[in-house]
């Protein structure tokens, strides 16, 4: 079925509102995008890491969790609790002992920290398992329920509270961990990058895809955060816009060892575009900082003709 | 009833197969490898039907048995050591999200220096996690206390685990009582929780952020359902006394009746110890054995009924606090003397680090040395490393 937004928003809510995060925040909306492709009949059960999610969502005794139900056990083992859940299914399923019980589907949400830090060991375990579930990253960038410290998914420059931007300093001295490669390299049934973006098609049929598609599946999500990052919390789906139309976060997915890039912007935007609304980029701008942009700017592009490439040679072997 | 003879770790195997949980997921680790090695080969043959996870460490063994259990399902697990050391963060996870999770621990010393030989350093280590602990002196109390443990966990909403010692127990082939199949099945019976995650009729949330406004009372919902969890296990190991005529309280007392001197000391060790009671009861000496059973329940009650008339008690750890002062088992049970209102002299042996062996003669040693204390009605010094080279 053709995706109609106007349908979509119908659906039963599974994440309702009363949650405690920061207006601007990109996590709920991603929450919501995920979760709106479960079928209504469908029942799901949500694994989340501990983080900003969790803390605001689940405050006892209140829960957003709404039409579904919900774990939290730590920070590193979203991959390990929900394969937990998703085994206990299959056992009790086997033996017959959950009558009644309508189809399950298997959903872990963690920070970037929770993902491509601390829980990599437990992701990477329960992908390579081969757990019927999907895992998704809401990448914001930094470790921001602790206070905006740097995690290996910050991009390079950024100034954070554990790596700042000062006299000798750049801010982050590395780029980012490519985690999505990482996971494509895990045999993953579907892998996608995503984000808040236009009618929020994208999210939706990528979570479609990656809920209704057997096997473990990754789908991380660029997750907008206006006090880390430092934009107004109106900005949220333009700065959004800005990551995708740069090239900064293409929007792609990998199925079967296929690359599919899902938008090619009409006309690629100068990183700065993304970099220049953010407090954690300012620096970058000072005088004599202009190699920053320059290496930043080669980044992104080194990137985005690694995956022109993976596209085209993928789609030629077939 | 079956007359075999076993391994502790096959004993455990065996009574999990009779047991068949719905998930076990596991990790290797000396000396309880053998434990998920012996199921996995019942799986192959089709015996259980339990699902296996293999899963990459013990920390996200337990956090998918945490997974597993709050779905719904019936979950065991076993580790030793640093296994259980890795779990640390998710013991205390499992037993506040009240989750009835049995863990097989076969005890063996915590690094470094690395050491695969057994004391009890593991278990002791995570003794305040939440988890109910049985100890096991032999085989068939490891095979006995593993399925009593699952009716125990489920009706407390409290996570067990079974202790035994590595290698002493775990790899010793001992003569052994088993129970008919079905007889283990109908005894734990079908696991039905109020709540889980898989429940077709609710949705629930678990694993909350608690604040200041309701953390403190769930914390006490804990430590009074740790104190209720005495009665439920003398309930489960009465009914266990039923169907397989072995009747097992919080302690057991050896040849305490009139005795004036007593050694306490947990697992295998007591095993030896006996002998030597039996040796200088001989020779009319007039001394006994008591072996807690439970250590989290501390049996307070139990153990000042016992101990409240001797001249002398020398508690034996297998493993050290490294506070400067004494072991665990000792802190503890001094504590519930204390508290109430005995003064007797007690003595702390440190001994078996690392497996280092203890012998019947290192044993009657201590004995030796309470009788000249119980006769002098004061000890010279309080803690003691048996046999350790200066
Ligand atoms: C083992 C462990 N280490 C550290 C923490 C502290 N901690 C809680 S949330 C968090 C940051 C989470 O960052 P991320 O996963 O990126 O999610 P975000 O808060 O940004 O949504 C940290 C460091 C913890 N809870 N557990």
């Amino acid at each position: 079925m053709a995706y109609n937004l106007k349908e979509v928003v119908k659906r039963k809510t599974r994440f309702s509102a009363g949650h405690r995060m920061c207006a601007g925040c990109g996590a709920p909306p991603t929450v919501r995008g995920i979760l709106s492709a479960l079928k209504e009949e469908d029942n799901a059960i949500i694994t989340s890491a501990t983080g900003c999610l969790e803390v605001s969502s689940c405050i006892y005794p209140y829960t957003s969790w709404k039409n579904c139900s919900f774990i939290h056990s730590a920070f590193e083992n979203a991959g390990a609790t929900c394969s937990g859940v998703e085994t206990a299914y299959r056992s009790l399923k086997k033996q017959g002992k959950l009558n009644g019980t309508k189809d399950v589907k298997f959903i872990a949400f963690g920070g970037d920290g929770g993902t491509y830090d601390i829980g990599l060991q437990s992701l990477s375990g329960a992908m390579e398992r081969g757990h019927d579930m999907v895992y998704v990253c809401y990448d914001n960038g930094a470790y921001m329920n602790t206070g905006t410290q740097r995690s290996s998914a910050t991009p390079h420059f950024a100034d954070t509270t554990t790596a700042p931007a000062g006299k000798v300093l750049p801010g982050k001295i590395q780029p980012r961990k490519d985690l999505t490669e990482i996971m494509v390299k895990h045999n993953t049934a579907y892998v996608a990058q995503t984000a808040l973006f236009g009618n929020f098609k994208d999210i939706h049929e990528k979570a479609e895809k990656a809920i209704y598609t057997e096997g473990p599946c990754f789908v991380s999500v660029l997750s907008p955060c206006p006090r880390g990052w430092g934009y107004p919390t109106d900005m949220l789906i333009e700065i959004s816009k800005l990551a995708v139309d740069t090239c900064f976060w293409p929007l792609y997915e990998v199925k079967d060892g296929i690359y599919t890039i899902n938008y090619k912007p009409a006309k690629k935007l100068p990183v700065e575009e993304f970099l220049k609304p953010q407090k954690r980029f300012k620096h970058m701008f000072k005088e004599g900082n202009e190699w920053m942009i320059k290496q930043f700017q080669e980044e992104v592009d080194k990137k985005w003709e690694y995956l022109l490439t993976m596209e085209k040679l993928t789609h030629n072997e077939n | 009833m079956i007359r075999e003879r076993l391994s502790g770790n096959e004993a455990v195997a065996v009574a999990m197969r009779q047991i068949n949980p719905d998930v076990v997921p596991a990790y290797p680790i000396t000396p309880s490898t053998e434990v998920p090695q012996y199921f996995s080969s019942f799986m192959a043959n089709g015996s259980v039907d339990t699902e296996f996870i293999p899963v990459e460490s013990e920390h996200s063994a337990m956090s998918a048995c945490i997974g597993a259990s709050a779905a719904g399902a019936r979950v065991m697990s076993a580790t030793s050591s640093q296994g259980l050391s890795l779990m640390y963060e998710m013991l205390y996870i499992a037993s506040g999200m009240r989750l009835p999770i049995v863990l097989t621990c076969v005890n063996r010393a915590v690094s470094a220096p690395i050491n695969i030989h057994n004391d009890h350093s593991d278990s002791m280590g995570v003794r305040d996690c939440g988890f109910i602990q049985l100890y096991c002196e032999s085989n068939q109390e490891a095979y006995d206390n593993l399925i009593m443990a699952v009716k125990i966990a489920e009706k407390a909403m409290l996570p067990v685990m079974v202790c035994f010692d590595g290698f002493i127990t775990s790899h010793s082939v001992e003569n052994i009582e088993l129970l008919e199949d079905d007889i283990v099945k109908q005894f734990v019976g079908k696991y039905e929780p109020e709540h889980y995650l898989l429940n077709p009729n609710e949705f629930i949330s678990m694993g909350p952020l608690d604040l200041q406004n309701y953390f403190f009372e769930h914390r006490k919902q804990l430590a009074d359902a740790m104190k209720d969890s005495k009665r439920i296990i003398e309930e489960v190991s009465e009914e266990y006394a039923k169907i397989s005529k072995r009747k097992y309280n919080l302690i057991e007392n050896y040849r305490m009746d009139d005795s004036k001197i007593a050694m306490v000391v947990l697992n295998s060790t007591a095993g030896t110890a006996k002998e030597v009671v039996d040796k200088l009861r001989d020779e009319g000496i007039k001394v006994g054995l008591v072996k807690p059973r439970t250590f989290r329940p501390v049996p307070v009650k139990e153990l000042v009924e016992s101990l409240k008339d001797m001249k002398a008690i020398a508690i034996m750890d297998k493993a050290d606090s490294i506070n400067g002062f004494c072991g665990p088992l000792y802190s503890e049970i001094t504590s519930a003397l204390y508290s109430e209102g005995l003064n007797i002299p007690t003595v702390n042996y440190i001994y078996g680090l690392g497996g280092r062996d203890v012998k019947t003669s290192d044993i009657e040693d201590v004995f030796r040395s309470l009788l000249k204390i119980a006769k002098d009605g004061k000890k010279s010094q309080t803690t003691y490393y048996l046999g350790v080279r200066e």
